[in-house]
């Protein structure tokens, strides 16, 4: 049913995100889907990458590490972006369309009063996206 | 499918590491390791300890004791201001001249080959989107209020001539005056306008920009005033005394925008009570700010690109109509060839305006030039900041250029409509309601004697309050990006939080009064930074001789 997962990661907190690529690891060994891990870091340098070039090549490195640990495939997309707080919504619609995924799988949190302002960003995209979405919690502690 | 950015995982492992296209600081420092970040009442946030915490409570701290305290505070700013500017105008003077030569001088050197970003980047943001911001942050409302009022003063002040007491000069002309000579007075004022609004306050903010931009684009260090000091300071700068610097920019640049909002608001309830007989008072006012503050908000939450961006083209487009509707309708002539005599009469002034020693007219040199640099100054950080985010990608001689040359002849091309109209009406068709005006109605007197005086009018207004919303969310990107350790990705509510700070002060200041008292402040913050950007001179030389340049 699904060829392509589109998985957002923050290279930051992959701790927050275990949940969000179990189930998309799953679901793509059942439908023999590959995945597309997408990440967004801002211009300037940041924990993880003091350039955009160095942050895609460990985006790479990640992606390559989740192939062997399950054994399928994947592919790395990853966007620079001067404000990404404010871009991250219409970034991953357009990585959407530009890897021509059919499922986006990405982790979100529980929900909040703050989100009646700020949206959380999974909501915000579901409804702007002809594809499937399956937003992953947190396990709660 | 951008071919580009997806690889698979057979690809990955050939490319090779960014090095060598930039050269990068090899530091221990992790952006962000001294960051405290949590959800705290239900709000995400990730800030600098010590700056955050350390920046608010002086901030508030300093508008409480002056609002309780006015009497006494108030005197103390202010004479600490005057004593600034009239002992060390000579140091304010030639470090402007520093700045203006270095920027110039690098437009030249093979250093202008370097790219920011490293060689590879290519530009976030096309150059007219780029310009409109650039211009926006820089001087977009001064140049609203000072384009008829500042030649008009000037003028006046030199046809005055040169008046002493006792060997000091006691008038406010610039250098020599031009006594009861209409044309000799117009051409020194107008030169001395543009020297105010040309090549020195924009090389001011390129020096700041551009160290910004290269020290983080380049070198990997953090988005934040301290990484120029890397050079001198080493890793020390992740220390205190990066924290003193980085607090020193908040500061400078809350102070600022708060005294500017609020001192914008008289301006623009003067102007709409002058329009449209809105009431000329504190609640106008106090709805104007929260007017402000609330559409900056929405467009802090837009971003850089959906938000400031637009805005920015928007003011540009405005300020067009502006400047195209004066050309066309008043003295088009005159606009066209004065471009050109102001331009030349700015630089045959200019050794002689920015020369920083033995100056005669000490009211004019001290009371405007030394002023006007420390306010520059004082805003550098803000302004420099702002740029230096939205200029990856650039070359640093596209850079320079836009920020330096393109900009100043867009202020002699403005000041020369503005105030050159505004001239020709009080000296060529004796119209004295324009020069007897106070200084927040001349722009909207100069209108009013041209066509269609309610539309422009309206059109200024307009200008004003949206170059103020620009001002004020380019303001709350940088002062959150400081406060969060040099992250640009901090969560939402944090960068909503100094947009409303901004708004609170301004409104407290404005009712609590204190506003010229807090602008003396800030432009009392304008000496050390004098220092902090000859550091900087330092550092961008440093820094761009060990850069990989372009073919």
């Amino acid at each position: 049913m699904f060829k392509k997962i589109l998985v957002p990661v923050d290279l930051a907190h992959v701790d927050a995100l275990a949940n969000a690529l179990a189930a998309a690891d799953d679901l793509a060994k059942h439908y023999g889907a590959e995945v597309c891990y997408l990440g967004v870091t801002p211009t300037t340098p940041t924990s993880v990458a003091a350039t955009p070039a160095e942050y895609e090549k460990k985006l790479g490195e990640f992606a390559d590490k989740q192939a062997h640990k399950h054994q399928q495939s994947v592919s790395a997309h990853a966007v620079a972006s001067p404000d990404p707080v404010a871009d991250l919504d219409d970034i991953v619609l357009k990585a959407i369309h530009e890897v021509n995924a059919d499922l986006l799988v990405m982790a979100t949190h529980l929900p909040r009063h703050l989100d009646a302002v700020i949206p959380a960003h999974g909501g915000k995209i579901a409804t702007h996206t002809d594809i499937s979405v399956f937003l992953v919690r947190q396990t709660q502690e | 499918m951008s071919e580009n950015n997806t690889r698979d995982q057979n690809e990955n492992a050939g490319i090779p590491a960014p090095e060598g296209r930039s050269n990068l600081i090899d530091t221990d420092y992790v952006i962000g390791q001294d960051n405290v970040a949590g959800s705290a009442l239900g709000l995400n946030v990730d800030l600098h300890g010590k700056v955050f915490t350390i920046s608010a409570l002086t901030v508030l701290l300093f508008v409480i004791a002056t609002l309780a305290l006015q009497n006494s505070v108030a005197p103390l700013f202010e004479s600490l201001r005057v004593w600034l500017t009239s002992n060390l105008s000579w140091f304010f003077l030639a470090g402007a001249n520093v700045f203006a030569l270095l920027a110039v001088g690098l437009i030249f050197t093979p250093l202008g080959k370097v790219r920011l970003g490293g060689q590879e980047a290519t530009p976030d943001f096309s150059n007219s989107g780029w310009f409109a911001m650039l211009f926006a942050a820089g001087m977009g409302i001064g140049l609203m209020y000072f384009g008829v009022s500042e030649p008009l003063s000037h003028f006046g002040s030199s046809m005055g001539g040169v008046a002493g007491d006792g060997g000091v000069r006691t008038d406010w002309a610039p250098l020599g005056a031009a006594a009861n000579n209409p044309d000799a007075a117009m051409s020194l004022s107008m030169a001395a306008t543009i020297f105010h609004w040309g090549l020195h306050p924009w090389a001011i903010y390129a020096v700041v920009a551009l160290a910004l931009a290269l020290f983080s684009f380049n070198k990997g260090l953090p988005l934040t005033m301290r990484s120029v000091f890397y050079p001198i300071l080493g890793e020390r700068v992740w220390g205190w005394p990066g924290h003193v610097i980085d607090i020193l920019a908040v500061f400078a640049t809350l102070f600022g925008l708060a005294t500017s909002l609020g001192l914008g608001a008289q301006q623009a309830t003067s102007g709409l009570s002058h329009l449209f007989g809105v009431a000329n008072n504190e609640v106008t006012m106090v709805v104007l700010i929260m007017g402000i503050t609330i559409v900056a908000l929405a467009s802090v939450m837009l971003g850089v690109d959906k938000g400031v961006q637009r805005l920015s083209q928007l003011n540009m487009v405005l300020a067009g109509l502006l400047l195209g509707f004066v050309l066309l309708v008043g003295p088009t002539l005159l606009i066209v060839t004065g471009f050109f005599d102001n331009l030349v009469s700015y630089v045959t002034h200019l050794p002689a305006l920015s020369n920083p020693f033995g100056r005669e007219d000490a009211n004019f040199s001290q009371g405007w030039t030394a002023f006007y640099w420390a306010w520059w100054i004082s805003w550098s950080p803000f302004v420099g900041m702002f740029i230096a985010r939205v200029s990856r990608g650039r070359t640093v001689r596209e850079f320079l250029i836009a920020v330096l040359i393109i900009p100043t002849l867009i202020s002699v091309l403005w000041m020369t409509a503005l105030g050159g109209t505004a001239l020709d009406q009080v000296v060529n068709q004796g119209l004295e309601g324009v020069a007897a005006a106070s200084g927040d109605l001349q722009l909207f007197e100069m209108l009013g004697n041209l066509p269609l005086a309610t539309i422009t009018s309206l059109v200024a207004v307009v200008l004003v309050i949206v170059f103020f919303v620009t001002s004020s969310d380019s303001g709350s990107l940088v002062i959150d990006a400081i406060t969060a350790g040099g992250k640009v990705d901090a969560p939402k509510p944090q960068r909503m939080f100094w947009a409303i700070i901004e708004g609170a002060i301004a409104i407290a200041l404005l009712l609590g009064g204190g506003l010229v008292a807090l602008q003396a402040m800030a432009v009392s913050v304008g000496f050390p930074f004098t220092v902090v950007l000859l550091v900087a001179c330092y550092a961008i030389v440093k820094g761009l001789l060990d850069e990989p340049r372009g073919a």
